[in-house]
């Protein structure tokens, strides 16, 4: 595992691949039923679900550690025109990961600029959502001190 | 010894239809689902989540309703559910720092970056019980309020406050790229390392290893701890494919980590300085993270200079005794049948007794 080819990194796919990650099978699957004209594609490896081994570092910041394992679903296809779709997300949803290892493929292609604005837009926008309420609610909790000063024995 | 024994299948057949009743429990009370499980009882899926080390909360409620709520036998259910999956990849290393906080106090700072957050937590309460719960229209639906604007983004974690000023230990890593160990994979080993021993402790037994975290408080281990931070919320999880060969971002977990802070009088290599104890978990969990962090600070005897005197700071003692899967097991198989070894023992006893008898009577005959 440790024999990794290490490509450059690739910062605009990584993006919508964690997007697509984070989506429930349920937003994938509408935003599949709204595509007009849906492509074809060959399922490369059907979806299949295994773990990944989770690591931390000791104290959060030192040498890694084997923390523990976590469900991966991961899927790949192929479109008509020979472009390759992954996904790699979390659980146990393989319909999810079909689906977006469909919408990896398609956003390599031409048609890219419409469902980044159809599918990872909406997307990224409710997930950043979600994340804002959790973090207000947190904020809610935020501690204000204040400094008591005894007044019952003045001078 | 044991040997096969025949002629139990009916009764073993007839026992599982009678757990199978007796877990549904009264036929007119509704049925609990999975989901139930997972969204009211999140706190004891985050238990079987950690020590079955596997992060899915689905299997884990699915667990906890197939073990009737018993959670060392969820654990054990997750645990062998784990070994029918094939493992993808091992992930990078997640970033605490860069968590979607839920919750963060510092017990040794009152003004951190970021501030005290106390998030959801039943420090607070009463624990008075809450008759309200038991009501027959339920709790409705209570909603939390908001904050006009979310936390602080990265929060630092507050033992990197004390590091500009070198009073604590650095915690650096040095042996990046070096194997990482792997208690999934490979035997315990000694003297175990770091990485060896925070995985045992990850998926140690809570009521172990809290027990343990205690004894060093109370003098079995002499630390002196702070708890420097707590944190609980989501982190990001990414793994780097071979077919692909960059990083992707696979998904988040929730998470509870730990950073104790420790007095240390320094030895003859170190100066006097706090030093650290760490713990992690998945889910909320607190109480493991705390203890988990005492005790892996007690186990860093050896590499303090500090003479190992007590349970918490004997690694072999520790490490051996923490997974109540094993331990479960062990103590488990004495309910197995032992009927060969047992007549065995006892043939054995009556010919001592017969052998006592008869040098009692030799000697009274004298």
């Amino acid at each position: 595992m440790n024999m990794r080819a290490k490509a450059a990194p690739q910062p605009a796919r990584a993006r919508w691949m964690s997007i697509l990650a984070r989506a429930t099978s349920g937003e994938l699957e509408a935003a599949w039923e709204r595509i007009e004209e849906r492509p074809r594609y060959a399922v490369l490896r059907r979806p299949e679900t295994g773990l990944v081994m989770v690591r931390g570092r000791a104290g959060g910041t030192g040498d890694p550690f084997n923390f523990g394992e976590m469900t991966v679903t991961r899927c790949a296809v192929r479109l008509a025109d020979g472009t390759m779709g992954h996904c790699y997300a979390a659980g146990r949803d393989k319909r999810k990961a079909e689906l977006a290892a469909v919408f990896d493929a398609l956003m390599q292609g031409a048609g890219s600029a419409r469902i980044e604005e159809t599918v990872i837009a909406p997307l990224t926008r409710r997930q950043a959502a979600e994340r804002e309420r959790v973090s207000r609610k947190a904020a809610a909790t935020k501690v204000d001190f204040f400094t008591m000063v005894r007044g019952d024995n003045p001078g | 010894m044991y040997v096969a024994v025949k002629g139990g299948e009916r009764a073993i057949l007839n026992s599982h239809k009678l757990i199978a009743e007796t877990r549904r429990g009264d036929g007119a009370v509704p049925e609990v689902s999975v989901r139930q499980i997972g969204e009211q009882l999140g706190l004891a899926v985050d238990r079987v989540m950690t020590e079955g080390s596997v992060y899915d909360r689905e299997l884990a409620a699915l667990a906890i309703k197939q073990a009737q709520g018993d959670l060392v036998e969820a654990i054990f259910l997750l645990r062998a559910y784990r070994t029918t999956l094939p493992r993808f990849a091992v992930s990078e290393p997640i970033d605490t720092a860069k968590m979607l906080v839920r919750r963060r106090v510092s017990a040794a700072y009152k003004d951190i970056p970021g501030g005290q957050v106390l998030g959801p937590t039943y420090d607070y309460t009463h624990r008075l019980l809450d008759f309200a719960l038991a009501a027959e229209e339920g709790v409705g639906l209570p909603e939390a309020p908001e904050a006009d604007a979310p936390l602080d983004d990265g929060m630092p974690h507050v033992a990197d406050i004390l590091d500009h000023e070198g009073l604590i230990e650095e915690e650096q890593p040095d042996g990046e790229g070096a194997e990482v160990f792997d208690l999934t994979r490979e035997p315990m080993s000694f003297p175990a390392g770091r990485d060896q021993r925070l995985q045992n402790l990850a998926r140690g037994d809570e009521g172990f290893v809290l027990a343990l975290g205690y004894s060093t408080q109370r003098g079995y281990g002499g630390n002196h701890p702070f708890a420097g931070e707590i944190r609980m919320g989501e982190v990001g999880v990414e793994i780097v494919p071979e077919e692909l060969g960059f990083a992707i971002d696979i998904g988040d977990v929730v998470i509870s980590e730990c950073h104790m802070i420790n007095q240390f009088e320094g030895s003859k290599e170190k100066p006097p300085q706090f030093t650290r104890g760490y713990g992690l978990s998945f889910g909320h969990n607190e109480r493991k993270v705390m203890a988990m962090a005492l005790v892996d600070r007690a186990l860093r005897a050896r590499e303090m200079g500090e003479t190992a005197m007590y349970p918490a700071q004997d690694e072999e003692f520790v490490l051996y005794h923490a997974d109540n899967v094993e331990a479960a097991g062990f103590v488990s198989h004495l309910k197995l049948p032992h009927y060969v070894d047992f007549q065995a023992e006892l043939n054995l006893i009556r010919k001592l007794r017969q052998e006592h008898q008869d040098r009692l009577e030799k000697e009274a005959a004298e």
